[in-house]
């Protein structure tokens, strides 16, 4: 029987391999968060510290939107050819694939994060007064709690009709709590004011209880009719 | 080897989905080598379905690689034989989606049986290839028979099973009509029938 990690391992290498070669997710994810970062640039005109009071707040939401296309793509890759099937009559552990998937997102996801934060500062003139060392794990725990949800909640969404409006809508709401920290805790760094550790703690409870549930329930989500 | 015949909508790839695990029984229960848990017979059975089953994006050798991996199987000479073995090159760099269909079609069941299982689901193995190319097949699927695996067709094309098939069964609206050994002349004729 093949292990889990091992498997695990596998699923994330071929997910890696297909996007090098289509680059699907990737490109889709930096145009549109790029767009966000130019337009929300040309409609507001914010100083040194309203951009600091903001940034939070617009750093995510352009974050999770990209973070759609991406977890949309993600599965669709299995539905052509009906290559979820193969997967689904293995024996094969169902956590790896949800793992390997979720591993994959999470690395497309923080090398768009990584691209697209320096034009953010120079976008937004951004000048963290707090220690900038703490946006770091704000942005691992943050990223994962939007894929580790948005990796789930796609594969449910997969055999819906409107898959692509589906998935927004019931991830948006159960993401409420991670949002709320994600963008309370950045902006606390950038402003200085107070310490993010409530927030991140936060965002680690959060993804300890969903990362959980996510893997405990998978198995009847992939094997659903 | 069972050939099995229907119109279309009789439940002949229900049939196959529901043994391999992939649909759930309306009624009834499932028992393979004895046993209704799944996980028990998984590894031993092979299948193959309409669709191809494979990543486009990748070359031949790379999905068997890692569908083999989902069996736990890591050794990459296997993989090779597998591959020469249904008539294909592995070095071949080309991605699956720019093969012909009957190429795809033989790397499909490859990939079936890679993990060399006692029981092999076909599901319209012959469908949308050439007459050279269904012969290949044809002749794959006889291999697999001769090395005592038990084989399930689904086809429409019975002409392809005639000389192979041990047992040929009729279904219809779910159910099996018509049990026989062998591929007659009357199923060949009622199969071409179906598929005109």
């Amino acid at each position: 029987m093949s292990s889990l990690a091992a498997v695990t391992a596998s699923n994330l290498r071929k997910d890696l391999r297909l996007e090098w070669r289509s680059k699907d997710a990737v490109n889709a994810m930096l145009f549109f968060a790029l767009l966000v970062v130019v337009i929300f640039s040309f409609a507001f005109d914010p100083t040194a510290e309203e951009s600091r009071q903001i940034a939070g707040g617009l750093v995510w939401v352009a974050f999770l939107f990209a973070a759609i296309v991406a977890l949309n793509q993600a599965w669709m890759r299995e539905l052509r050819n009906q290559v979820l099937d193969a997967y689904r009559v293995s024996p094969a552990p169902a956590n790896a694939l949800f793992l390997g998937k979720a591993l994959g997102n999470f690395l497309f996801i923080c090398a768009v994060e990584a691209l697209l934060m320096p034009l953010f500062v120079v976008f937004y003139n951004l000048r963290s007064v707090g220690p900038a060392w703490q946006l770091v794990p704000v942005f691992l725990l943050g990223t994962w709690a939007l894929v580790v949800v948005g990796t789930f909640f796609a594969a449910i969404s997969l055999h819906t009709r409107s898959r692509e409006v589906m998935l927004p809508l019931i991830l948006f709401p159960i993401s409420i709590p991670a949002l709320l920290g994600m963008v309370e805790a950045t902006t606390m760094v950038l402003t200085g004011i107070e310490t993010p550790a409530f927030w991140i703690s936060l965002l680690v409870v959060y993804d300890v209880v969903f990362t959980t549930v996510c893997l405990l329930l998978f198995e009847t989500v992939l094997h659903a009719e | 080897m069972y050939a099995i015949f229907g119109d279309n909508g009789a439940g002949k790839s229900t049939l196959l989905r529901v043994i391999c695990g992939l649909a759930r029984p309306t009624a009834g229960t499932i028992h393979i080598f004895g046993s209704r848990e799944r996980s028990d017979f998984t590894a031993r059975l092979g299948y193959m379905g309409h669709a191809p089953l494979l990543y486009d994006e990748m070359t031949g050798m790379e999905n068997l690689r890692y569908f083999a991996g989902l069996y736990g199987i890591g050794d990459n000479a296997r993989c090779q034989q597998a591959i020469v073995a249904v008539g294909l090159d592995p070095a071949l760099t080309r991605h699956v989606g720019e093969y012909s269909q009957g190429m795809r079609q033989r790397l499909s069941l490859a990939r079936a049986a890679i993990h060399d299982p006692e029981i092999l689901l076909l599901d319209e193995p012959f469908s949308n290839l050439d007459p050279g190319s269904a012969r290949a097949m044809g002749r794959l699927v006889a291999e697999m028979r001769d090395r005592s695996k038990t084989i399930l067709v689904v086809t429409h094309q019975a002409a392809h099973l005639a000389d192979i098939a041990d047992e040929s069964l009729w279904m219809a609206a779910g159910r099996i009509a018509a049990w026989e050994r062998g591929i007659t002349a009357a199923d060949r004729a009622a199969a071409s029938a179906v598929l005109s």
